[in-house]
C-alpha cells in the first residue's frame, strides 16, 4: 500500500510540473491549471490510504470548512485586491506548515521519526526550520496584506538598532532550535514559532509599498521553502519536490521584480526606500510649467494618431479605469489607429498584475507588450497614453545619476510624438521622485481621475 | 543418596545457566530498541541524502520551467503555486486521520482546515484569471 502512494505521489509531482510548464502560454494555461488540480486530488486521495490514517470525519469537516471559505472568497474577490489575496494566501500556507510541523512533534510515531521525547536529531532540526519559516512566512505575509490593502500604512517604518535587533532574534532562533534538540521540550518549539513570528514582523515593516511586488514574490518563495523544510521532516518526496518548484519560483519572481526596479535583493530587503526623497524633491521645480489639457484635446490627438500606446500603472488599477480604457482604445481601433499596450515589469502591486486587470476588460493578450518587446516601438508612435504610471516612464532614471531610481529600466515614453499623462496632480509618484517628464514640451497633463479623465475622452471621442 | 545429590546439583547449574541465559537475553532485549532506533535514524541520514538529490532535483526543474513562464502569467503562477504549496495538507492529513487522540490531532485538524482554503481558492481565483486571458477575435 505505501508503495503504491509513494508511484501516486510522484504522479501528483509530475502533475505540477506539467501545471507550471502549461503557463508558457495563455493557450496551455488551463490545461495545466487542470494538471495541478489533478495532482492536488491524487495526493489527497493517496495520503488516505496510508495505514495511519484511520479516521476521516474530522479530515471531511475541516477539507469541507476550508473549501468552502476558499471558494467564496475567491468568487468575491475584485481583481484589483489580488495581491493583497495572494499574500493572504500565503500566511495560511505559512501558518499551516506551523501546525503540520507540531503535529509531526506531537505524533512522532504516526510519521515514523522517533517516539514522543525521543524524535530524531535530523527530523527535529528539519522540524524547527520548517516551523520557523513557516511562522515568519505567517506574519511577514498579514504584514505583507495589511500594507497592500491599505490597513497598515505603506510606508517604510525604520527605527534605530532595526538590523541589529532582526539579527539578535536571528541567533536566538539559532539557540532555540539548539536548546529544543537537546531537550525536546515543546517549550522550545512554541519559543521557536513566536520568535520566528516576531521577526516575520519586523522583516517586512521597513519596506515600503512600492517594493511589495518584491515582497509578495519572497512570501511566496518561504511558503515554498516551508513546504520542503516540513517535507524533510516528514521524508515525504512530494512536500520536497512542490517546496522546491514553488520556492524556486517565488525567488525568480523576487529576481525579475528587483530587476525591474535596478536594485538588488539584499537592499529591497533592508528597506527604507520611498520614504523621505519626497519633501527634498519638489521644492527646486517652481519656475517649470506643465502644459495641462482637457479629454476633448486629448481625443482630438489620439484620433488624429496613426499609432497609440498605452501605459497603464498602479493607479489605473486604483481607479478601476481598465474598462474605460478598453472602450477608448475600441473606437480608435474604428478609426483605424493601431493601439498596443506596454507593461513594465514592476507596473502594479504584484508580477503580472496589469496583464490580469487588462484580461479582465476584455483587452486580447497579444495586443499586450513587455518592456523589451515595445520599448523601440515608441519612437514610431504619435502618441503614448500614460495612465496611472508614474516612476516606471520617469527619463531622469536614464540620465540623473543622483536619482534614487537611476539604472532602473523605464519605458521610453518621452519618444512618442505626444505624451499624455493621466494623473490626478503634478505630485511625485509611489517612490517619492520627481519625474521631469511633467514639464517637457511634448507632454500634455491630464489632471484628474483616471477613469473619469478615460471616460471624457470617450465621450468626446463618440 | 549421593546420586540425589549429583541430580540436585546438576539441576541447580542448570537453573543457574537457565537464569544466566535470561538475563543474557533480557539485556540484548533492553538494547533492542537503541539498535532498532539507531538503526532508524540510520534511515533517517539515508533518507536526508535521498530527501537533498530530490531536493536539488526540484529546484533545477523549478528553475528551467518557471523562466518559460510567459511575464503576462505572472500573477496566475503565484496564485497557482500558492495553490499548490499547500500540498503540506498530505502532512496535515496523517494527523488528523491518526487514531490516538490528541493534540496533534487538532493542530493537524486546523492545518487541512487553513491549507483547504488556500487550495480551492487558490486554484478558482487561478482559474477565473486564466479565462480571462482571450486572444483578438478574427
Amino acid at each position: 500500500m505505501t508503495a503504491f502512494v509513494t508511484l501516486a505521489y510522484l504522479a501528483a509531482s509530475i502533475c505540477f510540473i506539467l501545471a507550471l510548464k502549461g503557463l508558457s502560454h495563455p493557450e496551455t494555461s488551463r490545461r495545466g491549471l487542470v494538471y495541478g488540480m489533478t495532482g492536488m486530488g491524487v495526493a489527497v486521495f493517496a495520503t488516505l490510504l496510508l495505514p495511519q490514517v484511520t479516521t476521516y470525519g474530522l479530515i471531511l469537516l475541516a477539507i469541507v470548512i476550508g473549501g468552502s471559505i476558499g471558494t467564496v472568497i475567491a468568487q468575491k474577490i475584485e481583481m484589483t485586491a489580488l495581491p493583497q489575496l495572494v499574500a493572504a494566501f500565503h500566511s495560511l500556507v505559512g501558518l499551516a506548515a506551523v501546525f503540520v510541523a507540531a503535529a509531526a512533534f506531537y505524533n512522532p510515531e504516526s510519521y515514523n521519526i522517533g517516539a514522543a521525547g525521543a524524535i530524531y536529531l535530523g527530523s527535529l532540526v528539519e522540524m524547527s526550520l520548517g516551523a520557523a519559516i513557516g511562522a515568519i512566512t505567517f506574519t511577514g505575509s498579514i504584514i505583507a496584506w495589511g500594507k497592500l490593502q491599505g490597513v497598515i500604512s505603506g510606508r517604510p517604518l525604520v527605527f534605530n538598532g532595526q538590523h541589529a535587533l532582526n539579527a539578535f532574534l536571528g541567533l536566538m532562533l539559532v539557540l532555540l532550535i539548539i536548546l529544543l534538540c537537546a531537550t525536546q521540550a515543546p517549550f522550545y518549539l512554541w519559543a521557536i514559532v513566536l520568535v520566528a513570528f516576531a521577526l516575520g514582523v519586523l522583516m517586512i515593516v521597513p519596506i515600503g509599498g512600492a517594493d511589495m511586488p518584491v515582497i509578495v514574490s519572497m512570501l511566496n518563495s518561504y511558503s515554498g521553502w516551508a513546504a520542503a523544510g516540513i517535507g524533510f521532516t516528514l521524508q515525504n518526496p512530494l512536500l520536497i519536490i512542490v517546496g522546491a518548484l514553488v520556492g524556486a519560483s517565488g525567488a525568480i519572481l523576487s529576481y525579475i521584480m528587483c530587476k525591474g526596479m535596478n536594485r538588488s535583493f539584499i537592499s529591497v530587503i533592508l528597506g527604507g526606500f520611498g520614504g523621505e526623497q519626497a519633501a527634498g524633491a519638489s521644492a527646486e521645480d517652481t519656475d517649470r510649467q506643465a502644459k495641462i489639457g482637457s479629454a476633448e484635446d486629448a481625443a482630438y490627438i489620439m484620433k488624429n494618431a496613426s499609432k497609440v500606446i498605452i501605459v497603464p500603472g498602479y493607479g489605473m488599477a486604483v481607479a478601476q479605469a481598465q474598462h474605460a480604457l478598453r472602450e477608448m482604445a475600441d473606437l480608435l481601433k474604428k478609426e483605424g489607429v493601431d493601439v498596443k499596450y506596454a507593461i513594465h515589469p514592476v507596473a502594479g502591486r504584484m508580477p503580472g498584475h496589469m496583464n490580469v486587470l487588462l484580461a479582465e476588460a476584455n483587452v486580447p493578450y497579444d495586443e499586450v507588450f513587455e518592456l523589451e518587446d515595445i520599448n523601440r516601438d515608441f519612437g514610431q508612435a504619435d502618441v503614448a497614453y500614460v495612465i496611472g504610471a508614474n516612476d516606471i516612464t520617469n527619463p531622469s532614471a536614464k540620465t540623473d545619476s543622483t536619482s534614487p531610481i537611476y539604472g532602473m529600466p523605464v519605458l521610453d515614453v518621452e519618444k512618442a510624438k505626444t505624451v499624455l499623462f493621466v494623473k490626478r496632480s503634478l505630485g511625485s509618484g509611489y517612490a517619492g521622485i520627481d519625474n521631469p517628464l511633467f514639464y517637457t514640451d511634448n507632454t500634455m497633463m491630464l489632471l484628474g481621475d483616471a477613469k473619469k479623465m478615460t471616460e471624457d475622452i470617450v465621450k468626446s471621442m463618440e | 543418596m549421593s546420586n540425589q545429590q549429583n541430580v540436585n546439583q546438576a539441576a541447580t547449574d542448570l537453573a543457574a545457566a537457565a537464569s544466566e541465559l535470561a538475563d543474557k537475553a533480557a539485556a540484548l532485549a533492553a538494547q533492542m530498541p537503541d539498535a532498532v532506533q539507531q538503526a532508524a535514524a540510520a534511515q533517517g541520514v539515508d533518507f536526508f541524502l535521498t530527501g537533498l538529490i530530490i531536493f536539488v532535483l526540484a529546484c533545477f526543474v523549478g528553475y528551467h520551467v518557471v523562466w518559460r513562464v510567459t511575464p503576462a502569467l505572472h500573477s496566475p503562477l503565484m496564485s497557482i503555486t500558492n495553490a499548490i504549496s499547500s500540498v503540506i495538507v498530505v502532512g496535515a492529513l496523517i494527523a488528523v486521520g491518526a487514531s490516538a487522540i490528541g493534540i496533534s490531532k487538532w493542530l493537524g485538524f486546523f492545518a487541512v482546515l487553513l491549507a483547504s482554503v488556500n487550495i480551492f481558492g487558490g486554484f478558482i481565483v487561478t482559474r477565473r484569471m486564466l479565462h480571462m486571458f482571450k486572444k483578438k477575435e478574427g
